[in-house]
């Protein structure tokens, strides 16, 4: 039901906009949730409980432009062999399919931060999630707005 | 003019008319007012630097009336608080006696009458005499600086491509601005113009989309009074979103406390004694940013049209709220040393139009731009006997007009006009001019367009643009007031949240119901959307005035809002 809502409100955004921009592309398949993000982790991590910090996720709160929006994501690490990010993966709950992208880091990397743009259907929530050489993990998540604009004054 | 100029300057005492109605007759304010230019300017100095801000003149080059909003609403963390205090409750805030010229400057509270007794504001011409005024005052101390939304939204400005604005603002001889509308000229534009200035165009936030490199300068330092001065720029974040991407379509905006926090250390570690955001962020992401970004002294702010008459104290930032249109310019003297600002002191000088001699030279100037466009601008289209604003979170009076032309002129069932805070109020008994209607829609993308939408879009809309408005996170709201609605009422809740805030959608003329999987007629302008195609809105409502002849405003009763947050 969640999943309808979304996708009628979706459809009349694009569809009804020769007076506002609509700022995404409709999908045609059906929209995840967050019933969708939590089956992915659980693949991933079984029932395992992550715990918030450590993770600085940037994202805009609203986004310029649904298709390309910029995500950077860093996660606080020495980066030495017994302690340091092995991968973050990052998803997103309102989009045809949850996964955005994953990374995979070694104590080489030095850093463990990336960027990327990825593309948004809807108003939605990303959430990142980190595991780290000890098995400990870590989550973060930020809503981004992706609204059709216009009538800024 | 003359006589209401020489009264106000002649007789008025003090600042303050006795309070109830405002409405006194002319001898009774005569009595009791004092209007004086030496008056508003009256300001004991303080300290080694003076901020002189100006912001969102909207390209006004000449003085006009401008009712500030009865309704205007704070929501989440800016619930309660200044700027959303309005009319009576603002008034007490202050301690400003109804009917005073504070009181006629910067409430709603018996407008009509008091803009008879007080006048028009603003004028460059003022503005440029109290410029001049606090420069022979403070020399070198000074800096003037331009918050944006300066050379957009009137006639001239939009057939000059803001020549005359440009003119006009370099001699005033800013020493940095930054911007929002500006943008709306087209990128190429903007930059033809920003490269011909003798002075910085800032702006930290705005980046090539490709591969996020500088289109401006980020900051800028300066030597005032002996004090290292900072400025950083901040343009309007929402730019890309609140206006039309594909004239600017290389360039990024953003809103990220990290970003301002690196240019703040790399302003300090450059020796900077005191450190100014020159801010389109609107004021609500100002103090939400003052209190996230560390070691900002001052944000002039701007994009909200928010006008205080106290700088607000967030930490250990100030921040200063100019107003729009012209109506004030801000001082603000510093006292400074290498431990920081020890002091300050703060006015914000209304433009008495009547009160503030002309500066000669910016007469004779905005005389000459505006010569070639007098016959339009003066030409008669109707009458109104009401008085007519926009400005407010839902549909003003002269929104009516807009919404009421689009209706009749386009043929459409249903109405939407832009929520744009710009715009100049006009009195009751006062002839509608050509100007007096690009005042209020001058702008680059001014396509009346005629569609069809669903009922179900026509709520989607509202309530996406409800969440820009209302969300309680100032760093999520998108910029504006309300879209206004022709052919429809609405109960708004702006304590709701996303999706449940507009509700008992009905179409004005039987009441019915909108009908969510019906088509309407839509018409309306301002769309961001490329390739718009219709008649400019300026024709539109031209039409429509000149068979109308006489407004008569209507009570505003289209918009119900509940909820109490």
């Amino acid at each position: 039901m969640a999943q309808r809502a979304a996708q009628t409100r979706r459809e009349t955004l694009i569809a009804g906009m020769a007076s506002f921009a609509a700022a995404a592309i409709a999908p045609s398949l059906a929209l995840a949730d967050a019933a969708a993000v939590e089956a992915e982790i659980k693949k991933l991590y079984g029932d395992k409980k992550a715990e918030a910090g450590r993770i600085k996720l940037d994202v805009p709160q609203i986004a310029e432009n649904g298709l390309v929006v910029p995500i950077n994501v860093e996660v606080e690490s020495p980066m030495t062999a017994a302690d340091h990010v092995k991968s973050v993966h990052v998803f997103a709950d309102g989009n045809p399919l949850p996964g955005i992208v994953s990374y995979r880091f070694t104590p080489e990397s030095g850093r463990a931060a990336a960027s990327a743009r990825m593309r948004l259907a809807q108003t939605q929530n990303i959430i990142c999630i980190a595991e780290m050489a000890d098995g400990k993990l870590f989550t973060a998540r930020s809503e981004v707005k992706v609204t059709i604009g216009g009538c800024g004054g | 003019m003359v006589s209401r100029r020489e009264f106000i300057q002649a007789g008025l005492a003090g600042s303050a008319l006795l309070a109830g109605s405002g409405l006194g007759s002319i001898g009774r304010l005569a009595a009791q007012q004092r209007l004086s230019e030496a008056e508003l300017l009256r300001f004991e100095p303080l300290g080694n630097v003076t901020l002189i801000h100006v912001t969102d003149l909207h390209a006004q080059l000449v003085p006009l009336y401008f009712r500030e909003p009865s309704i205007n609403l704070g929501v989440g963390e800016a619930k309660g608080l200044v700027p959303h205090i309005t009319g009576k409750d603002f008034l007490a805030h202050y301690n400003i006696p109804a009917g005073s010229p504070m009181a006629y400057a910067l409430t709603s509270e018996d407008f009509a009458a008091l803009a008879r007794n007080y006048g028009r504001m603003g004028g460059f011409d003022r503005i440029s005499r109290v410029i001049k005024s606090i420069r022979a005052e403070r020399g070198d101390r000074c800096l003037l600086l331009d918050g944006g939304d300066t050379w957009t939204n009137s006639w001239t400005s939009l057939q000059t491509k803001a020549a005359d604005v440009v003119e006009a603002m370099n001699l005033l001889k800013p020493d940095a601005m930054t911007g929002h509308w500006e943008f709306t000229l087209g990128a190429e534009r903007v930059k033809e113009i920003t490269d011909s200035l003798a002075f910085p165009f800032l702006a930290q936030n705005v980046r090539e989309s490709e591969f996020e490199d500088r289109v401006f300068e980020p900051q800028k330092m300066f030597e005032r009074g002996g004090v290292k001065v900072a400025v950083i720029g901040q343009a309007y974040p929402y730019t890309g979103i609140a206006n039309p991407r594909w004239m600017f379509p290389k360039w990024t905006f953003s809103l990220k406390d990290d970003d301002v926090q690196k240019e703040v250390d790399a302003a300090r570690a450059a020796g900077a004694q005191l450190v100014v955001l020159l801010s389109h962020n609107g004021f609500d992401i100002d103090r939400k940013m003052a209190r996230r970004v560390k070691g900002i002294d001052v944000i002039l702010t701007a994009h909200t049209h928010d006008a205080l008459p106290e700088a607000v104290q967030v930490g250990t930032t100030l921040l200063v709220a100019t107003g729009s249109h012209g109506k004030f310019v801000s001082r603000l003297d510093l006292d400074v040393d290498k431990g920081g600002v020890k002091g300050f002191r703060y006015r914000l000088i209304p433009i008495f139009s009547d009160a503030i001699t002309p500066d000669a030279e910016m007469t004779t100037l905005v005389k000459k731009v505006r010569a070639p466009f007098e016959a339009d601008l003066g030409r008669v289209l109707g009458k109104t006997d009401g008085l007519l604003y926009r400005r407010g979170n839902f549909q003003g009076t002269f929104d009516d007009v807009f919404t009421d032309a689009m209706l009749q002129v386009r043929d459409a069932e249903i109405a939407l006009s832009p929520g744009v805070r710009w715009g100049a109020s006009l009195i009751p008994g006062q002839d509608i001019t050509f100007e007096d209607v690009t005042n209020a829609c001058a702008m680059t993308y001014p396509n009346c367009y005629r569609t069809s939408m669903k009922g179900s879009q026509i709520k989607a809309i509202l309530e996406d643009i409800g969440d820009n408005i209302f969300n309680p996170d100032p760093y999520a709201q998108g910029g504006g007031d309300m879209v206004r609605l022709g052919g429809l009422t609405f109960t708004v809740d702006p304590y709701q949240t996303s999706g449940r805030r507009i509700s008992d959608l009905r179409l004005a003329r039987n009441g019915q119901t909108l009908d969510a999987g019906r088509d309407y007629t839509v018409a309306g302008w301002a769309s961001i959307n490329q390739g718009t195609e219709g008649p400019p809105i300026w024709d539109v409502v031209s039409t429509y005035l000149q068979q109308k002849k006489v407004i008569t405003p209507r009570p505003l009763d289209a918009v119900k809002v509940v909820g109490a947050g």
